[in-house]
């Protein structure tokens, strides 16, 4: 067990951690200040990775077709919000989950229909190679390129809810949604923007992610779960919550897959081990998760109260 | 039009048990969406293809192809079969890539005694104890790429091996085939999720390890999501990469691209065979499809010419089962592979040959044959099989 | 009750009027339909009248999968004993899952209920002994004795129908029994049952655990249909799969789930294999995108008719 290896899977988990905080990061928002369940926010995800696909190959340039799709897909995120989404802010938790799951379905299909069932976004040939980090420690430098992104958003966002009169707005809506209003918040207004700027966080992940995995149909669905435990672990409405959550979740889940099935392999069969080793690892995030809400019920930095 | 025959039969009340013999039809169910759709796609254009330059036939019957898309799920798998073998009454089936798909849906044709002619996926377990009569395959077993690569590690004398497949069934198979030939040391054996698409974990365990060789097999998307991880890592450079010939083939060189150059490979068939099947292949495909085939497309090509030999063979009278089984088995026909004929259990013995990714007298990347690594290689299961 | 009499005997004859034509295939499909409307029943005592919103009913669903196919994989073919295994794993899973779940409220239940079904999915998956992720296929059907020959497919549509009948009637009695009225009390207003002294939790949990029973009898008879079983039987999205067949067919009514699960299915099976002229002409492909009219359905019966189609039909005659 070298500390190579271990340094690496660290780094694994912290890449991995950071690109679920982009998507948590708006899904806390949404449920904490509107107190709505959008479980189409996985979609979001994959529109923007197949936006991004469209504009990267369009352009002819893998930063200018990234950078583009961001404000994309926050418009179509914030004309969802308005024509379809706004009318579920008053309806129960049970139609909001029905309305969303069909929307992503029909999200689902649409993305078929225009592009089919996947899409390529290519890794930029400047990036495709390794970084020597350390002697005997070459690490792919587009994760490395991922990690500093997702730091330099966290830190963005930080800066933008701490720091400025909307954030300062955000941060009341999340906390109190009908003292903000009778302080004359205009908390609609305030909100299709929140929904804007969660929709470019996940077009951020999911153009960022796609060189990496396979743009394809459906891919919303296996991370929207990861986000929604990373948000009652962070603690709903928390952006510090969601940061927290995020990075546990990443490093607890790579370090897992990465070192389970050794374990495991250490009394069990290589076939055996490599089926449990995961599934177990999987598990954990889930048994963090159990954990947490145990001794937390609000999870860690709830932002209400 | 893109070569794509496909309609679907309607008529509940037409519907009846007994099958007119005025034409074929054919149930092709396979992964045509997702990341290693193109693997599919390719059977199925060979397969398409085939049958249009056969005019439209199978056999000197019309034939019809139902096309089905299994998405990569083996429940979907099973109940497009389903519909096929009951309701749409087919005469074949076919078309599965993936071993755990076609392992669910085939039970459904054994037992209308329909028959399944395999154009990639044969497991070893249909090789031996559980071989079955309606079962053919036009591919080759599961196992014969990796015995062919285990041998070839061999002869290149590497002494630690690092390995990695999916947890299934055909992963299994290869590791177990690779290593019934490769008689160096075994660094690893690592088996990853179906479908697994990030391998950082397995590159920093692979680094970590320093063998002197890695085999993997790592189909579709898997593999072209590995390959490029492997490259950016910058492992490509320490560690020498043998993969199975479907892992490095038209597939996954158009998507990776110039990274694979110089990779060798093992498998039954390659672009540049010169015998008159293949050239006609090639030729006709490269036409049709503004493309290079790969050894999926020579494997659809092939399952077409042998289902056309076969009803050839009972002049028409396919609902006669038994005597369509006979004629299947003679296998009669040109295969793109050159001689091609069937072992006892229904599988194929046949040569493997080593290649390697190069470029064309184009500049287009391709598999260049270099030599051959076995001659009439059959399976290492057949003597458990019952059939005569 | 007088058209639930009338429905069931159209589903009588529906078999032998199939057989006359040689078209077994449609039988098969509508016991499948029957299968999925037990299973959208039981979420729909939780979800419908108990206002629970579970997101891991597939879980029960599953459990009761496994639980009869390993019994027959393993050589104990008979329904008495592999039926009863099911409904006990499953019961028992509900039981646990609920116990745990029912002491959060609001979307923290739902995540719960999330993460249980998806613990149950991936250690299922990782049970390779029993497939794993390429699933079990089965040698045979369940053998029930009686001269009755599950494998014949009328046969199996009748059983299958009959606990059908017998999950609503069942369903239809407890609504009517004090049990019925105290879950609906629950719902209605948790605060004010809790105010009145009513212990909430164990009548919850009760609830959770009897359509936890039921769910898993549907993965029994699912298990026995498709001789096949595989972890995707327990994936979240199975779980939304129901809750649309619930809420299609109107959340907290009677025919609800069957309602929803006929509708749903044989939607599906319609536009993707009966293409229709006009449609396919503008659309050539429309048939691979079934699911997109069906996410239109739900998100209009959500917006528009929250009471899903039994509610409809009942408003038509002033009910």
């Amino acid at each position: 067990m070298s500390w190579i290896l271990i340094l690496e899977q660290t780094l694994n988990g912290l890449q991995f951690g950071l690109m679920l905080f982009l998507l948590a990061a708006g899904l806390t928002l949404v449920f904490g200040i509107m107190d709505m369940i959008n479980l189409a926010h996985g979609s979001l995800y994959m529109l923007g990775a197949f936006i991004a696909s469209t504009l990267v190959q369009a352009t002819g340039s893998f930063v200018a077709g990234v950078l583009l799709a961001i404000p994309a897909t926050a418009m179509l995120g914030m004309v969802l919000e308005i024509s379809v989404l706004r009318t579920l802010y008053a309806r129960d938790h049970l139609s909001q989950v029905l309305a969303t799951f069909a929307l992503i379905l029909i999200i689902n299909e649409l993305t078929r229909l225009a592009w089919g069932s996947d899409a390529a976004l290519p890794m930029p040939q400047a990036l495709s190679g390794p970084v020597e980090l350390l002697p005997g420690l070459r690490y792919p430098a587009y994760r490395l390129v991922i990690i500093a992104v997702g730091v330099l958003v966290a830190l963005l966002l930080f800066v933008l809810v701490t720091k400025t009169r909307v954030g300062m707005r955000v941060r009341a809506g999340a906390s109190n949604r009908e003292m903000a209003l009778a302080m004359g918040v205009d908390i609609k207004t305030l909100f299709t923007l929140v929904f804007g700027v969660g929709a470019g966080l996940c077009a951020v992940a999911g153009a960022m992610l796609a060189p990496l995995f396979a743009v394809q149909v459906g891919m919303g669905e296996n991370i929207l779960i990861l986000a929604f435990v990373v948000i009652v672990i962070g603690g709903i409405g928390s952006i510090r919550g969601a940061l927290v959550g995020a990075v546990l979740v990443g490093i607890v889940d790579t370090i897992g897959r990465a070192f389970l099935p050794i374990l495991f392999g250490i009394f069990f069969q290589p076939r055996v081990a490599s089926a449990a080793g995961p599934a177990i690892a999987s598990v954990m995030i889930y048994l963090l998760m159990a954990v947490v809400l145990f001794l937390r019920p609000r999870g860690l930095f709830p932002a209400r109260g | 039009m893109r070569g794509r025959i496909c309609s679907v039969a309607l008529s509940l009340a037409l519907a009846s048990g007994v099958q007119a013999a005025d034409k074929v039809k054919v149930g092709f169910i396979s992964t045509l969406s997702g990341p290693s759709a193109a693997l599919g796609v390719d059977i199925r254009d060979g397969f398409q293809l085939a049958v249009k330059m056969n005019g439209g036939k199978l056999g000197a019957l019309p034939a019809e192809v139902l096309v089905g898309d299994d998405q990569f799920k083996p429940d979907v798998g099973r109940q497009i079969a389903e519909k096929y073998v009951r309701l749409d009454k087919v005469d074949f089936l076919t078309g599965f890539v993936f071993s755990n798909i076609m392992l669910a849906a085939v039970p459904v044709a054994f037992e209308a005694r329909i028959i399944y002619v395999s154009p990639n996926a044969a497991p070893s377990p249909l090789a031996g104890r559980q071989c079955n009569p309606y079962f053919f395959v036009a591919s080759w077993p599961n196992d014969a790429y990796h015995e062919a690569a285990g041998q070839h590690a061999t002869n290149k004398g590497y002494k630690n091996a690092y390995l990695i497949a999916p947890n299934y069934q055909a992963g299994k198979d290869s590791l177990a085939g690779f290593k019934r030939y490769y008689k160096g040391n075994v660094a690893a054996e690592v088996y990853t999720q179906l479908g697994q698409l990030d391998y950082s974990a397995e590159l920093a365990q692979l680094r970590a390890a320093r063998p002197d060789a890695l085999y993997i097999f790592l189909p579709g998307g898997m593999g072209i999501n590995f390959i490029k991880q492997f490259v950016a890592a910058g492992l490509s450079t320490d560690i020498p990469l043998i993969v199975p010939g479907f892992g490095s083939d038209q597939d996954i060189i158009r998507p990776v691209g110039e990274a694979m150059l110089g990779l060798f490979d093992t498998a039954h068939w390659a672009i540049d065979f010169d015998n008159a099947a293949n050239r006609r292949f090639v030729a006709a495909f490269e036409k049709e499809y503004k493309r290079l085939p790969s050894v999926f497309a020579a494997q659809g090509w092939d399952t077409a010419m042998l289902i056309d030999s076969g009803v050839r063979g009972v002049k028409g009278k396919i609902e006669d089962v038994e005597a369509l089984r006979k004629a299947l088995k003679a296998a009669k026909f040109e295969s793109v592979r050159g001689s091609f004929k069937f072992n006892r259990n229904q599988f194929p013995i046949q040569n493997y040959y080593l290649r390697v990714v190069g470029k064309d007298s184009q500049g287009r990347l391709v598999n260049k044959t270099i030599g051959t690594v076995f001659k009439d290689h059959g399976d290492a299961y057949v003597q458990d099989c019952p059939m005569k | 009750m007088k058209r639930s009499i009338a429905v069931f005997i159209v589903l009588l004859g529906f078999p032998l009027v199939m057989s006359a034509i040689d078209n077994l295939f449609y039988v098969s499909f509508a016991s499948r339909v029957i299968i999925y409307a037990i299973a959208a029943t039981s979420l729909n005592l939780v979800l419908g009248y108990g206002g629970m919103i579970s997101f891991g009913h597939a879980a029960f669903v599953g459990a009761g999968a496994y639980a009869a196919s390993i019994c027959i994989a393993e050589g104990v073919a008979s329904a008495w004993l592999g039926w009863p295994a099911a409904i006990a794993a499953s019961a028992l899973a509900a039981w646990l899952i609920g116990a745990v779940s029912l002491r959060t409220r609001g979307v923290y239940f739902i995540m719960i209920t999330l993460a249980f079904a998806q613990m149950a999915f991936y250690l299922v998956n990782s049970m390779k002994a029993y497939g794993g992720d390429e699933g079990l296929t089965l040698p045979q059907r369940a053998e029930l004795g009686l001269g009755l020959d599950l494998g014949n497919e009328v046969v199996f549509y009748y059983v299958a129908l009959l606990f059908l009948a017998l999950s609503l009637y069942g369903l239809h009695r407890v609504m009517q029994s004090r049990f019925g009225r105290v879950v609906i009390a629950i719902r209605e207003n948790e605060a004010r049952a809790e105010a009145i002294g009513l212990p909430v939790y164990r009548y919850q949990l009760a609830c959770f655990v009897i359509a936890g029973a039921v769910a898993g009898l549907a993965g029994a008879l699912l298990a026995s249909h498709g001789k096949y079983v595989n972890p995707n039987v327990l994936h979240w999205v199975q779980s939304g799969t129901l809750m649309i067949m619930v809420i299609l067919g109107g959340v907290g009514q009677l025919w609800g789930g069957a309602i929803g699960a006929f509708v749903l299915l044989g939607l599906e099976h319609v536009i993707s294999d009966y293409p229709i002229p006009w449609l396919a002409a503008v659309a050539p492909n429309y048939q691979q995108h079934a699911s997109l009219g069906v996410g239109l359905v739900m998100l209009a019966i959500v917006l528009f008719a929250p009471h899903g189609v039994a509610g409809l039909l009942s408003r038509r005659r002033g009910a």
